[in-house]
């Protein structure tokens, strides 16, 4: 399909490669690229900091009001990107936000846009790691608990080497999550160069003024990084290991 | 010994009360019922996996009702084996003294002893997926004895064995409780195990329990 637009696109004289490297190669988009990965991997990796203890939790507790909570978290799956940008916006707006930004600049600044793309790859690591931790063998911490482990030691010396598998897929979920996401990104964090400016909002901003072979330049380099990315993930078992 | 007194266990509509139970040390029990009659709770009981609602659990003359599994000094053989998928069966064996700390020379002295003992010396740097059913049985009693506890609990640990390993395992269990100076508590469907191994039999019907001494002839 890539190549047949690629194709398409050098027939009509849009797609003109020479052009294309010289415009990936300025410092904006070289910039953007590494915010991109950067931000992307931290929150893979903070998404699976919060998916194992939530996960854990959902899928072995019983609790008054667990399918409220169950719904909650769900939530940033279900809703519109823009309404999570929104959302992330109005709270910084609050006391508490504003208390935040006292100590830690996050609006306008490269923590935004890694809190606008945790808040949607961290629903979906949980997601995926609550299922991950249910098909694990609750039987497997009574027998560590009897040879004389502790709650702690069951879960860390049992059940984690169980769900490292899962734990690789949730992140390179969240990885290939937070890496596209461009509605909460710009809304909340925006998309200012040399500052905010992720790839995606890399394309809509070449886009905007009419620059179609900086646009398709920068979709193709995302195609090719995510590509790779989750082709060297694939390599080391992680999406096999967690998916059977 | 091992005994329960006055125990209740309510979970959901399932209930038990009044459940009292006296196993002597160096006893074979085992215990028969139907399925879905409680036996895998009491079992769970002694091993501290599952709390009674009141009554009171005795290991070794000392009350252990509040005790946590691991300070209970109890083996634990729970049904399907429940080997952990990802170690070998060195490290299985190896796992309760290292987890007690043993020191290294000492964990490695008792995985040769148990695995010579169990006849799994040519299995030990397998993982539980290449193991057949009596491989991992004994493997699964390995890992439970390692660090040579008084008591061994075993929840139906003779199921789906063909004939001949099921008749190897029972001898096997029988030589354990001797050679490990072992109270053992067993439950089981089979007459033919209880028949073998028990010298004292325990039914759990409609939620009394009743307990009888036999004189195992082999």
């Amino acid at each position: 399909m890539i190549l047949a637009l690629l194709l398409s696109l050098t027939l009509r004289g849009v797609f003109r490669p020479g052009e294309m490297l010289g415009f990936l190669n300025s410092p904006p988009i070289r910039y953007a690229l590494a915010l991109s990965l950067g931000s992307s991997a931290l929150t893979a990796v903070l998404s699976v900091v919060f998916a194992v203890p939530i996960g854990y939790f959902m899928s072995r507790f019983r609790f008054p009001g667990k399918a409220f909570i169950d719904a909650l978290l769900d939530i940033p799956i279900v809703l519109p990107p823009m309404v999570v940008g929104l959302g992330l916006l109005l709270f910084f707006m609050t006391p508490i936000g504003k208390g935040i930004e006292e100590h830690v600049r996050v609006t306008n600044a490269i923590p935004s846009v890694v809190l606008a793309q945790l808040t949607v790859a961290a629903a979906f690591a949980v997601r995926m790691m609550r299922s991950v931790f249910e098909r694990v063998d609750p039987r497997l911490e009574q027998v560590a608990l009897t040879l004389g482990c502790s709650r702690g030691q069951a879960f860390f010396q049992v059940i984690l080497p169980e769900v490292a598998p899962g734990m690789l897929a949730a992140w390179s979920l969240s990885w290939a999550r937070a890496i596209g996401e461009f509605g909460p990104v710009l809304l909340f964090a925006g998309a200012t160069r040399y500052r905010t400016e992720v790839l995606p909002s890399t394309i809509y901003l070449e886009l905007a003024i009419g620059n179609l072979n900086g646009a398709l330049a920068v979709s193709l380099l995302m195609v090719a990084v995510s590509f790779i990315v989750l082709m060297l993930i694939r390599a080391g078992g992680g999406m096999r290991g967690a998916m059977g | 010994m091992m005994a329960l007194e006055n125990i209740v266990i309510q979970q959901g509509a399932f209930r038990l009360e009044d459940i009292n139970l006296h196993v002597p040390t160096g006893a074979y029990a085992v215990l028969m019922g139907k399925t879905g009659c409680g036996k895998t709770t009491l079992l769970e009981l002694f091993c501290g996996l599952r709390k009674a609602a009141s009554g009171n659990v005795i290991l070794r003359g000392e009350d252990v009702t509040r005790l946590p599994p691991g300070a209970r000094s109890i083996g634990y053989v729970p049904q399907d084996h429940v080997l952990f998928p990802r170690m070998t069966v060195a490290e299985q064996l190896g796992f309760a003294p290292k987890i007690q700390k043993w020191k290294k020379e000492d964990i490695r002295q008792r995985v040769a002893e148990l695995s010579e003992r169990l006849g799994i010396q040519h299995l030990l740097d397998r993982t539980p997926q290449f193991l057949s059913g009596g491989e991992s049985q004994r493997v699964a009693l390995g890992r439970a004895l390692a660090v040579r506890p008084s008591i061994l609990c075993l929840d139906e640990p003779l199921s789906a064995l063909d004939e001949d390993t099921h008749d190897d395992l029972m001898n096997l269990l029988k030589s354990l409780q001797e050679s490990e100076d072992l109270t053992l508590f067993h439950i089981t469907h089979s007459r033919r195990e209880a028949d073998r191994l028990a010298t004292q039999r325990i039914e759990l019907t409609d939620g009394t329990l009743q307990s009888e001494e036999t004189h195992h002839v082999d």
